[in-house]
């Protein structure tokens, strides 16, 4: 049994079908990615396991435990977060804030501030610039923030939708850095992903999504040298 | 001199009705901040805090009708947004502003059929209604009561935005709905405790501005309810500090233009004002701009 397992899952915006029937797993403890052209789904896919959007058909198991349609705060209480494409911190709200709403549903106060610790060291950045509004940050910091915030929750699974998107290479790589740690720490992470090739390069298995399908799927190296994937999403041909 | 002292009276009562017209504004700021609504039957709620009072001091004590009508006016607020605005949460806004006026027609009418239309007479409440002499003016306890109150709730509510968890989930849903969602915040809890804040609020300002007009009517809810309605555009709607400082400025105006002897214009000034920062500065004195929520 792995820790989240996606079956079938149809999700209807009006009348266009976004996803048509979508599987797939995620094992406790891995890296998975989901890659795919603009419009293939994978945002839908995410916000669907965060209970932002209904399915209208299939279902999702985390831990053997059928969490289909849940509203969102139940299931950031049992350990699954997001953090949302384009970053989204609460401008409005200064860094420390911003990780303290993170943690809205931990009661235990010095739980929140060990975790607080944790994402300082993770992020000295942040520590710095704890007093001023996220909505200040630059990108880079804004992405930092967005990670940290969903860090504050203690999840067992965090899913990201494109933390790399517009940031400059340098800081990609530390995004990158960071989410490799973040899983050597044990969290499972489920990472979607433009830019194919890094995303490919820290995960353990990666699925390909078309137009609201999953099309191929395997290890993040079989993906890498595959040359339909090579084509299609690394932009080498060969 | 001589001129402040004969005029000392517009201008104390000026302060007083500012402060009414604030307590009843951040009921629509705060609504406007969270969900970008302006609640039309806010002014509505406040005529009925008036005929709650009414009908309850009737039979009870002050020390029971007068809780009585702030709590049953919350209840009434929360209900108004359970029933007619949540299930149009994800329509589009102006479904929900159609809804927010036939809520005010609703308790309008509603009004009408209780009394059949007769303006009742507010009860007294003692020592509030007092008159005391400030130095050479006599006036109500009332007036000098009330601006102070509304400063005192408001200090308290600032505190509550911004030192408390529920006012960070506040200041978060006010910004971004699905975000907050995704960090465990209720919002249907959280847009439930804005309208309790502005009912409350809305309640006390029905008591002290009853207590000095003495009568309560259907409609009598319009003139305030739109007097803090502009206060909330001038300060900037969303803004707290913005919509108080707009209706005092909006109440003292008003009666320094009835001190001058131009009593038929106090109430066009409000509405010039209106035209006027709609002109020239939509976003009112302290109003970000309009940060559509994705
Ligand atoms: N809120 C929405 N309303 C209507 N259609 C949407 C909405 N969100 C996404 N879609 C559509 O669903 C499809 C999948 O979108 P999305 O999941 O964002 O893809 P991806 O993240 O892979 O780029 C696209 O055709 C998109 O236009
Ligand atoms: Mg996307």
């Amino acid at each position: 049994m792995s820790l989240i397992e996606v079956r079938d899952m149809k999700v209807r915006y009006g009348g266009i079908e976004a996803l048509k029937g979508v599987s797939f797993d995620v094992e406790e403890g891995s890296i998975v990615t989901l890659i795919g052209a603009n419009g293939a789904g994978k945002s839908t896919t995410l916000k669907t396991i965060a209970g932002l959007v209904k399915p209208v058909e299939g279902t999702i198991t985390y831990n053997g435990e059928d969490i289909t349609g849940l509203e969102p705060q139940k299931l950031v209480s049992k350990g699954i977060v997001l953090v949302p494409e384009g970053r989204r911190v609460f401008g409005n709200l200064s860094v420390y804030e911003n990780l303290r709403i993170g943690a809205y549903l931990i009661k235990d106060k010095a739980q929140i501030e060990a975790q607080l610790e944790h994402v300082y060291d993770l992020f000295p950045r942040l520590k710095e610039r704890s007093w001023q509004l996220a909505g200040t940050l630059s990108g880079g910091e804004q992405q930092m923030l967005a990670v940290g915030r969903a860090l504050m929750a203690q999840p067992k699974v965090i899913m990201m939708d494109e933390p790399s998107l517009g940031l400059a290479p340098i800081i990609v790589r530390g995004i990158f850095d960071i989410i490799k740690k973040i899983n050597e720490e044990g969290t499972t992470v489920l990472l979607i992903e433009q830019n194919a090739n890094a995303a490919l390069r820290v995960a353990h298995h990666g699925y390909v999504m078309e137009t609201g399908n999953v099309t191929m799927e395997g290890t993040g190296q079989a993906l890498l040298n595959d040359t339909r994937v090579r084509e299609a999403y690394l932009g080498k041909a060969k | 001199m001589d001129f402040i002292v004969a005029n000392l009276p517009y201008l104390l009562t000026g302060i007083s009705v500012g402060g009414q017209y604030a307590l009843i504004a951040i009921g629509y700021t705060m609504v406007y901040g969270i969900l970008r609504l302006i609640n039309f039957a806010h002014g509505d709620l406040f005529m009925i805090a008036g005929f709650i009072m009414v009908y309850a001091s009737a039979s009870l004590p002050l020390y029971i009708s007068l809780p009585l009508v702030i709590i049953l006016t919350v209840v009434l607020g929360v209900l108004i947004e359970r029933v007619a605005y949540k299930p149009l949460r994800s329509a589009p806004r102006m479904s929900v502003m159609i809804s927010a006026i036939g809520v005010s027609y609703l308790l309008q009418n509603f009004a009408w059929y209780v009394t059949g239309g007769l303006a009742k007479i507010y009860p007294e409440i003692p020592w509030i209604s007092d008159s005391v002499q400030i130095g050479p003016v006599s006036t109500s306890r009332i007036t000098i009561i009330t601006p102070i109150l509304t400063i005192v709730l408001i200090i308290a509510l600032v505190v509550l935005i911004k030192r408390t968890k529920i006012g960070m989930a506040m200041r978060a849903v006010s910004r971004d709905f699905e975000t907050s969602q995704l960090m465990g915040i209720n919002i249907n809890r959280v847009i439930s405790t804005t309208f309790i804040i502005g009912s409350f609020l809305a309640a006390i300002g029905s008591i002290l501005y009853f207590s000095r007009y003495t009568t309560v009517t259907p409609t009598i809810g319009a003139m305030p309810g739109l007097k803090a309605f502009v206060a909330a555009v001038f300060g900037g709607i969303g803004s707290i500090p913005g919509a108080v400082i707009g209706a005092f400025i909006i109440g003292i105006c008003e009666n320094i233009i009835k001190a001058l002897g131009y009593t038929t214009f106090s109430d066009a000034f409000t509405f010039a004002l209106l035209i006027v920062i709609l002109i020239f500065k939509p976003t009112g004195l302290f109003g970000e701009k309009e940060s559509e929520k994705v």
